[in-house]
């Protein structure tokens, strides 16, 4: 099953499962579950270090698919004008910011970083034949005007309420999804978009038949998480986010802001997010509203890891795009109310095997 | 006599409405052991949290000269080399020694000073223990490995002025007298120190000046020396079952 519920290989009623429609449905499952994985890790990651549920997660999936399908068609990504806006709040909160502190200094470099470099951003990818250019420069202009978003989102929304409850933090991101939301349906329109797919066609595996794209999708996935997992264990930075997930106040001490570390989380979701998009805009038509299913399916595969454990929460999602591709097969109707319900027995079962610890007490 | 490295003017931190330092003014001079002394509650930790940014404050605080005034980012005041090993230690509890100490030169190497290999083997070289359990998680190690963890990560950082909450805080006496040959030998580095601790003798032997504070306020300042033979002092906090109050 793919993504967005369509383009389900149906069978006739009462015909059992044969073992080539089971690799057709594991071949799906795990294709989606990749995909489910990388948001999932996203979402925990940024969870761990800033306390924020990332409900906006999926719009970042549909942003980096329809930037996609724009560059691809040879058009610019319509979200950079809210990259330069952005930029330019940015610039001037954090003027204000120094300025209070009495660091007028750290102005020009404050206003080139935020403002400037957008546009210049912006002048130069405007004179390049988008249509033409090789599918990994199109890959990288779509993300250069997605990815800021996310750091960007975080300074203005979620760095002022750092220091907020979670649920506070949640509603906070609730509304932000809203904005992103209703910002795709302008950026977009409501028509859904589709980009070529990385490699065209694919081969016969025994009764089956695998796409190109799949093998991408599963493996670009693997790297990316890999890569992920290289970052976490042997970079400075990376370890610096998990100090601050561990314990934030040693990690303040440490001279590790918390400014920092969050807006260093959310440039990685939206990474993570906007890559997703563009790896399955072949595959499915995304729309301006789509990636909210996909990001929710996510956080489904984020809770099974109980927002805290990277491999489990992998396993989770892997285990929810199975579910979802069993599942639309057998019961389409109820696809994703089966997917949902996963929910329940698991927070059953982890509300008893697991007792509160709070990491900040120690 | 030498320039002032930190100084406070009429501090004041609450919580609340409740206020747990009340008009405090202290100065530590370069390459100095200065200890603030005091009985439980009297808020030598929320004085500390206070001069790290960690909690807001009224009044003036004054590091290297600057006006800090309480609102400072930590990560500032850690990237001019002020460090604080806290009460709680607050150490990576599932991440190795190794990386416990890296993160302590994080601040320097974000401001590109890429040496702390060399600083992690002077670490090693003072706490020879923390060498043996370089890969062991941070929250396995003892009560007195985990203090040197906390001390060393701190050194990671080449602080300016260290200053230690109560380092000696359910310790071995053997380890206990290990730690305060340390903070000498750090002196002798040319590091300045600020230490809080309730074993007042043992501190204001390895001082230079000693505060002491009562309720949040100071109640008694001197030479560390001429404290140590105060009869107030010997009373309150030297003697078996002082009474530990001056004012009173
Ligand atoms: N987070 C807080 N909220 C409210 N009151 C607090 C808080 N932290 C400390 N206090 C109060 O402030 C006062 C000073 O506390 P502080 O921890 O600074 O004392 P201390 O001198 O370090 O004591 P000890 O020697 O036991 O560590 C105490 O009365 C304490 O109850
Ligand atoms: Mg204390």
């Amino acid at each position: 099953m793919r993504c967005d519920g369509t383009a389900a290989p149906r069978t006739p009623a009462g015909i059992g499962v044969n073992a080539s429609i089971a690799l057709i449905l594991v071949q799906d499952g795990v294709t989606n579950g990749a995909i489910y994985a990388l948001l999932s890790l996203a979402l925990v990651l940024v969870f761990a270090v800033t306390r924020v549920i990332f409900i906006p997660q999926g719009e970042f999936v549909a942003y980096g698919a329809l930037s996609m399908a724009a560059v691809t068609a040879g058009f610019l990504p319509p979200t950079m004008w809210l990259v330069v806006t952005l930029g330019i709040a940015v610039a001037l909160v954090d003027s204000v910011a120094a300025l209070r502190e009495g660091a007028a200094a750290r102005l020009p470099m404050i206003i080139l970083k935020n403002a400037v470099l957008p546009v210049l951003a912006l002048l130069a990818v405007r004179y390049l034949p988008l249509k033409t250019l090789a599918y990994p420069l199109q890959i990288a202009v779509a993300l250069l005007f997605v990815v800021p978003l996310g750091p960007q989102i975080y300074r203005l929304a979620f760095q002022p309420v750092a220091e907020a409850t979670v649920l506070l933090l949640l509603i906070v991101s609730v509304a932000v999804h809203f904005v992103l939301l209703g910002l795709g349906l302008y950026f977009f329109g409501a028509e859904g978009g589709r980009t070529p797919a990385f490699t065209d066609g694919g081969f016969n595996l025994g009764a089956s038949y695998i796409q190109f794209q799949t093998l991408w999708i599963v493996g670009i996935a693997a790297v990316l998480i890999a890569g992920l997992a290289l970052f976490f264990e042997h970079s400075i930075y990376g370890k610096a986010l998990r100090a601050t997930a561990i314990n934030r106040t040693g990690a303040r001490l440490m001279g590790i802001s918390a400014d920092l570390a969050g807006k260093l989380c959310f440039t990685l979701a939206a990474l993570v997010g906007a890559f997703s998009g563009i790896l399955i805009a072949p595959i499915t038509t995304i729309y301006y509203d789509t990636g909210f299913l996909i990001g929710l399916k996510g956080f489904v595969g984020a809770i099974v890891g109980g927002l805290a454990s990277y491999p489990l929460a992998a396993a989770g999602a892997i285990l929810v795009g199975l579910l979802e591709s069993y599942s639309s097969f057998y019961a389409s109707a109820y696809k994703e109310v089966i997917v949902f319900t996963l929910i329940i027995p698991v927070l059953l079962w982890r509300s008893l095997t697991t007792h509160q610890v709070d990491d900040e007490e120690h | 006599m030498k320039p002032l490295i930190l100084e406070t003017q009429d501090l004041c931190v609450a919580y609340g409405r409740v206020e747990a330092i009340h008009k405090v003014s202290i100065r530590i001079r370069e390459g100095e052991i200065v200890t603030v002394i005091g009985p439980n509650g009297a808020g030598k930790t929320t004085l500390l949290s206070a001069l790290m940014g960690l909690l807001p404050a009224r009044g003036d605080i004054r590091y290297q000269g600057q006006l800090s005034s309480g609102s400072t980012a930590v990560d500032k005041l850690v990237g001019k080399g002020l460090v604080l090993v806290p009460e709680k230690r607050e150490l990576f509890g599932s991440m190795s020694v190794a990386d416990n100490l890296l993160l302590g030169a994080f601040a320097r190497h974000r401001r590109g000073l890429r040496d702390h290999a060399k600083t992690m083997d002077e670490v090693f070289a003072i706490f020879p223990r923390l060498a043996e359990r370089r890969t062991q998680e941070a929250g396995t190690l003892s009560g007195g490995e985990r203090q040197m963890l906390a001390m060393g990560r701190a050194l990671m950082a080449k602080p300016t002025l260290l200053m230690l909450d109560e380092p000696s805080l359910g310790l071995a006496p053997l380890i206990v007298r290990e730690i305060f040959r340390i903070v000498q030998q750090l002196k002798a580095m040319g590091v300045s120190i600020l230490l809080v601790e309730q074993n007042a003798r043992a501190a204001l032997q390895v001082a230079d000046y000693g505060y002491v504070l009562e309720n949040g306020s100071v109640a008694l300042e001197n030479d560390a020396r001429s404290l140590l033979d105060d009869p107030r002092v010997i009373e309150s906090y030297l003697g078996l079952g002082g009474s530990h109050s001056i004012a009173a």
